[in-house]
């Protein structure tokens, strides 16, 4: 009862809404890159928000289906195919016992999400499934997913599946990704940073590094200069804190970000600009959009909104379809 | 003593936030920071996500959400910023009352595992014993845990030995290395690269995720190094593993 990995992808692994409640042990939160992306495979297949999904990045693993499923598939398109047919994201999907669901082409994003209807069986570790590949813990067996690991779907029920069906709704994802515009609010070292560079750092494009993981992104661009050299003891940082590193670049931590750090922290990107970050890959650019905090706080408010409005549409059509057949 | 000590409060972002007392590695500092942290974590409210102390700050990670229906017509970050105030405000003078636990490590300072201990010996002019004496002399606090799961920021180092951090870092520093850097010691949790002064390493297991409690040191604590030889070293090593 689940879906088998017959090729493994580069680095596939189960998250969820992240670790939380362990930082001042040194534990990293973690859990999935586009909390969005997440969230909306979740509630495409009518799940709890924070149950743990797949995230895959290119080229993702193909995994076989030994029981049907209604599943759906977010953020990126990899240009999915189940059978030798082409599949659409973010739109909830039937597939039906022994479907084999492939990958083909990168046209769009960096992350795609697989959720099931009722989640997966998967290691819970201090509150969370997300995967700690420092720990091992978590997820499956605390690492990225591996030829032949099967994940078993929660929910036991024969949902006689004959033909692979799109359900008619779709999640429109567009206004989240729009462009390459990444929100952020001035850190408290920001202000010790030559004027000029404070300048650069809004009016010229950084390109996302190939040394960029899970971890953080390396940017390349234009070098930033700090008026007062400033050595700080360690201090808690978070997911988008955006650092100056001695080699006058930036860094921007991401889920598996150190819980403290001790680089001047000259910027934090806005929460609600994370999903988009995330979404991109490495070797492209992004610019960066000064805002205030008023701002950034309305912005997060305006996204769930947003992403509740979803749910509650989905919730009723996934009740209308159902009652129908 | 420390009471109204002059704090700065600034954002992490749009769901983080932190009280820094500023300045320097100070012991009496970092016990106003415990003392804050056992009070936050007495009010925490579900909307509260993490309570991170460090060595002369605490930061606080929340959900937006929660957090501003809590606040009302206030931001979220205001209501934060305010409870944060009322809180400090509440700290006590006398902080003799903590009780701090403190924790016996054993460590090797044979040259085989302690890979900078020439380098320091020279810094110094110092004997190698001098400078294992020197740092087992002291009782050091845990400031803070940071870095990666159970590393623990210890301080302060006497002078004497205080060390730079190499200039190339090391891509590997075996797990249970003890090491210097500036004023502080630490002990690297796992195999990790590291850029502190090695002098020497530890059997214990820093970090065990299998525990309920899975860091062996947590903030707060005292702790006291003793010298093993090569051959204890060895013996516990094995009934660790």
């Amino acid at each position: 009862m689940g879906l088998r990995i017959i090729k493994a992808g580069i680095a596939d692994s189960i998250q969820d809404m992240g670790r939380y409640g362990y930082q001042q042990l040194g534990i990293s939160p973690g859990g999935v890159m586009d909390r969005i992306a997440a969230t909306i495979a979740n509630t495409l297949v009518g799940n709890h928000l924070k149950e743990p999904v797949l995230e895959m990045h290119f080229p993702s693993a193909t995994i076989l289906f030994e029981t049907s499923m209604m599943i759906a598939l977010t953020g990126a398109d990899f240009g999915a195919e189940i059978n030798g047919k082409e599949v659409l994201i973010n739109q909830p999907i039937l597939v039906p016992a022994l479907s084999e669901l492939r990958f083909t082409k990168k046209k769009m994003g960096s992350k795609v999400y697989l959720s099931v209807e009722d989640g997966f069986e998967t290691d819970k570790w201090l509150g969370s499934n997300s995967t700690s590949f420092q720990l091992h813990k978590g997820g499956i067996e605390g690492r990225y997913l591996v030829k032949n690991d099967v994940l078993y779907f929660k929910n036991k029920e024969d949902l006689e599946i004959d033909l692979l069906t799109h359900l008619p709704w779709r999640a429109s994802m567009s206004e989240f990704y729009d462009n390459n515009r990444i929100n952020f609010m001035p850190g408290v070292e920001y202000p010790l940073l030559e004027k000029i560079s404070q300048n650069s750092m809004v009016t010229n494009d950084f390109k996302v590094s190939n040394q960029s993981n899970r971890m953080g992104y390396r940017l390349e661009g234009q070098a930033l200069l700090l008026s007062i050299k400033k050595e700080c003891l360690s201090s808690a940082v978070s997911f988008g804190t955006i650092q100056l590193l001695p080699n006058a670049q930036m860094i921007v931590l991401m889920a598996d970000h150190q819980t403290t750090g001790g680089y001047p922290r000259i910027g934090q990107v806005a929460t609600s600009s994370l999903p988009k970050l995330a979404q991109v890959s490495a070797g492209e650019t992004i610019r960066f959009e000064l805002i205030t905090h008023e701002e950034a706080e309305t912005l997060f408010i305006q996204q769930q909104q947003n992403l509740q409005q979803l749910q509650n549409a989905c919730n009723f059509r996934l009740q209308e379809y159902f009652k129908n057949e | 003593m420390l009471q109204n000590t002059p704090y700065q409060i600034y954002a992490i972002g749009d769901q983080g936030i932190t009280l820094d007392y500023g300045g320097e590695m100070n012991e009496l500092l970092n016990k106003k920071i415990f003392q804050l942290y056992t009070l936050l974590k007495k009010w925490q409210p579900e909307a509260i996500l993490d309570i991170i102390p460090a060595y002369h700050s605490i930061s606080l990670i929340y959900d937006l959400i929660k957090v501003k229906k809590l606040a009302g017509t206030i931001t979220a970050y205001q209501f934060l910023e305010m409870k944060l105030r009322e809180i400090e405000a509440q700290l006590i003078g006398d902080i003799t009352v903590l009780v701090n636990r403190t924790k016996e490590i054993p460590v090797c300072y044979d040259v085989s595992l302690a890979p900078d201990l020439d380098e320091l010996a020279k810094m110094h002019q110092l004997s190698h014993e001098e400078i294992i004496e020197i740092h087992i002399q002291q009782t050091y606090r845990v400031y803070m845990i940071g870095f990666m799961p159970g590393f623990a920021y210890m301080g302060s180092v006497d002078d004497r030995i205080a060390s730079p951090r190499k200039s190339n870092p090391r891509l590997q520093v075996p797990a249970g290395s003890v090491g210097i850097a500036g004023t502080q010691t630490g002990i690297y949790p796992f195999i990790s690269p590291g850029g502190w002064q090695i002098i020497g390493q530890t059997p214990l297991v820093l970090f065990d995720a299998n525990k309920e409690n899975p860091t062996l040191l947590e903030p707060g604590d005292q702790v006291r190094f003793h010298k093993i030889s090569l051959e204890e070293f060895h013996h516990l090593k094995n009934k660790m593993d």
